[in-house]
């Protein structure tokens, strides 16, 4: 065999092995959290809050956390959409696309994307105290938020990037104005790309630790009030995973199962729902 | 022959960039006419086209000087609202653009923007223009269902029910049947020769038949010039300019002065 051959094996040999180290990562992942966590996952633990008086102890179930990332990931979904939506809107329709000003927000998104979680978390807490706010429900949602608008925006972006500029012309040809082209026409065009960038922003948020550590707190009750703290699922995962005690432990693996199985759901509902509303796309 | 001007267009510059579109363009577009913008490609035709109803300051680092009179308004002044200029003109584009909605919606999206709630009102404006565009026979038992489904001769003919539902005066062409096929590029040309008693209608065309065919008046663009205009027959029997001379008769342009 010449040089050259054996460098083509080589180098298929290295790009194959990669592509199955990333598949049996996922499959690793999936099986390690299903084993481990699959004996310990009862009803009980999904239909029930916490009970004994301990922190997520051996009685009782998750259903504090479980509540409590429902009710951050929907809130913070629907308050990073309604900036997202205006931000993208505004660059398509109302901006030229090679504007500076389109280009700095953009680069702008692009940073805050890159920015750490636990960075959010501090600055939320920081916006918190400044307004004499304690760990709370709206802390949570406000700096999940802030996570996931950036990773909105720029999915919803390239999504409207898709569409070609002649319907923009044959509609505003129309005596459209701007807004109705976004309201009537571009929405109904982007809206399976709106409703995965949504679902994919809800994952992320759902399935962050650090940036609800400080602002969203702890409990042991279900959500009640918008200004008292909430549990979150990866916090109640990290809780339960600390302590000594192996049964807790393995609590700890059964719900970070449940929060798998979450975002699992909420991606295929993202598919089949993207796949329903394709209807009147034009492709 | 006279005719009376409908749009009116006064030393027009345009460019893109550093890039010069047009060139000191004034001309006439007559009333209840076919006029067909013909010319190489690249010459400024969609452009000039474009100007009409102001679609052109939506491209890219575009800089226009000089007026366009419609009706006798000035299209730039600060007082005339762009949609209800754009309302004035249907477009038709060479690759036909529906919109993401059902048939029925697209041809009750401009009645709908313009006012019109009332249902009854709505349903007869789409079968009306439906049937108008030579449409309604095809599409009658399928209204709510996507308009992306038909096909792109369809799509043409809902395109132009769509813009004769604004109830415009003009309307603009920018090689509506390049697209199509010959029985549906066609279909259109027979509906535009129908229309021209109550529409001005102006076309970009390439193709010199076509502009032969459906044409009252001429308007030869090349390199962002205006180059001639005038009634179809003259252009076409008695063209003065050698450079019309050769493009009509398919011979390469000398470029000398350009």
């Amino acid at each position: 065999m010449d040089r050259r051959n054996l460098e083509e094996g080589f180098f298929k040999i290295i790009m194959a092995g990669s592509a199955i180290i990333t598949v049996m990562s996922l499959i690793f992942i999936l099986s390690t959290v299903f084993i481990k966590g699959l004996p310990a996952l009862s009803i009980d633990m999904i239909i029930k809050t916490p009970q004994g008086g301990y922190y997520i102890g051996r009685e009782g179930g998750i259903l504090n956390a479980i509540l409590g990332s429902l009710a951050i990931g929907t809130g913070a979904t629907a308050l990073a959409l309604a900036v997202s939506l205006p931000v993208v809107f505004y660059l398509h329709i109302y901006r030229r696309k090679k504007s500076k000003f389109s280009k700095m927000v953009r680069f702008f998104l692009d940073v805050l994307w890159g920015v750490p979680s636990i960075v959010y978390g501090a600055f939320g807490f920081t916006v918190m105290i400044f307004f004499g706010l304690k760990a709370s429900l709206i802390a949570g949602i406000f700096t999940v938020a802030l996570l996931i608008i950036p990773i909105m925006a720029r999915s919803i972006d390239e999504t409207l990037r898709m569409i070609p500029f002649e319907m923009n012309e044959s509609c505003l040809a129309l005596g459209s104005t701007r807004w109705e082209l976004a309201a009537k026409v571009i929405t109904r065009q982007a809206f399976p790309g709106i409703l995965t960038a949504a679902l994919i922003s809800f994952g992320r948020g759902i399935g962050d630790a650090a940036s609800v550590l400080f602002t969203a707190g702890f409990t042991d009750y279900i959500p009640y009030s918008l200004f008292k703290p909430v549990a979150t699922l990866p916090l109640a995962i990290f809780f339960q995973l600390g302590t000594p005690f192996p049964e807790v432990r393995q609590r700890g693996y059964a719900s970070a199962l449940v929060l798998t199985l979450l975002i699992l759901a909420v991606s295929v509902v993202a598919r089949l729902m993207s796949k329903k509303f394709v209807r009147n796309i034009i492709k | 022959m006279y005719y009376r001007t409908h749009i009116s267009v006064k030393n027009l510059n345009v460019s893109y960039g550093s890039q010069k579109v047009l060139n000191d363009i004034s001309i006439d577009i007559p009333d209840k006419k076919i006029t067909a913008i013909i010319g190489p490609s690249g010459c400024g035709k969609t452009t000039l086209l474009k100007s009409f109803n102001r679609l052109l300051e939506l491209q890219e680092g575009v800089s226009i000087k000089g007026q366009v009179l419609v009706d006798g308004e000035d299209i730039n002044d600060p007082n005339v609202e762009v949609t209800h200029l754009r309302k004035k003109m249907g477009l038709l584009f060479q690759r036909p653009q529906v919109l993401p909605m059902s048939i029925y919606e697209n041809v009750a999206y401009g009645p709908r923007l313009h006012g019109i709630k009332d249902r009854k009102a709505l349903d007869d404006a789409v079968s009306h223009y439906l049937k108008e565009a030579t449409l309604w026979d095809e599409v009658k038992d399928r209204l709510h269902k996507p308009a992306s489904r038909l096909s792109i001769g369809q799509q043409q003919r809902l395109c132009l029910a769509r813009g004769l539902a604004v109830e415009p005066e003009v309307i603009l062409g920018d090689e509506p049947t390049s697209a199509l096929d010959p029985i549906s590029a066609e279909r259109i040309e027979r509906k535009l020769l129908d229309l021209k008693n109550r529409y001005t209608i102006v076309l970009v065309t390439h193709i010199l038949r076509q502009a032969r065919r459906l044409a009252d008046y001429i308007i030869f663009l090349y390199m962002g010039n205006l180059v001639e205009h005038g009634p179809v027959e003259d252009f076409f029997e008695n063209p003065k300019d050698p450079k019309a001379r050769a493009y009509i008769s398919g011979q390469f342009i000398e470029s000398s002065d350009a």
